[in-house]
């Protein structure tokens, strides 16, 4: 289960995502922001209730991290410790720009 | 105190996934596996689940079966398929070091199995692919 809410203000999308981002769910993430990111610059990804993660929703942010090196910049938040510790062990915290983490 | 074996087989579909995460999951718990190193195992689970789901069988539906051996130090569980002979710890692992632009979309899953993992390993016998991975519930790590 993923739920994703979406706030976007001119060109600054916020996401907020709450459950889990695995091989079910990762693909209606990516339909969400590929079909939001036109104009946006500025792309938030809130995980404060993202409990787990998968190879599958670490495609979805690689692909997003693309598309907003082309057009601005995405931040990501609220990570919690074992998101976090993938994001590590993949080198993922060293692709994504990690605000909160420590 | 021995291990136990629990087993469920299941279409090798991706449909099953929740099921069999839920099997494997519901087994950690009994055995009050720390959260993290429950998740750690369900990141490698849905990983090599899925690639059964996907790669096995490219021209049939098959089963897979999912073997676990459990005691309150540790949870082995093995992944048994009939498909066609697959070994992923053959394929080289991703350079985890380029950035974004550089960066193949995928080819993580095996390489964060390895690494969530205290111990995989692969063999085919019998006409079978059977990959086991083995995680130690030690609270430090």
């Amino acid at each position: 289960m993923l739920n994703i809410k979406k706030t976007i203000e001119n060109a600054a999308a916020i996401f907020t995502l709450e459950g889990r981002l695995d091989t079910s769910t990762a693909p209606e993430l990516d339909q969400e922001l590929k079909s939001s990111l036109n104009g946006v610059t500025a792309l938030t990804l809130d995980m404060k209730d993202l409990v787990y993660i998968s190879s599958a929703g670490l495609r979805v942010l690689l692909s997003a991290q693309k598309i907003m090196n082309k057009q601005g910049k995405m931040t990501v938040r609220n990570v919690n410790e074992t998101v976090m510790e993938i994001f590590e062990v993949t080198g993922f915290s060293d692709i994504l720009d990690i605000e909160g983490a420590d | 105190m021995e291990p136990k074996t629990h087993e469920l087989t299941v279409c090798a579909d991706v449909d099953q996934l929740h099921d069999v995460l839920a099997f494997v999951d519901d087994l950690l718990e009994e055995h009050d596996c720390p959260i993290k190193a429950q998740m750690q195992i369900d990141v490698a689970l849905e990983e090599l689940f899925v690639n059964i789901a996907q790669y096995a069988y490219p021209d049939s539906t098959g089963k897979a079966v999912i073997r676990v051996s459990i005691s309150s130090e540790f949870a082995e569980i093995t992944l048994i398929d009939s498909g066609i002979p697959y070994d992923p710890l053959k394929k080289p692992d991703p350079d985890v070091t380029l950035n974004a632009q550089d960066r193949p979309i995928g080819g993580l899953g095996i390489f964060m199995t390895k690494k969530l993992m205290d111990n995989v390993s692969y063999e085919y016998k019998d006409g079978r692919n059977i990959l086991t991975i083995k995680k130690c519930f030690q609270l430090s790590t």
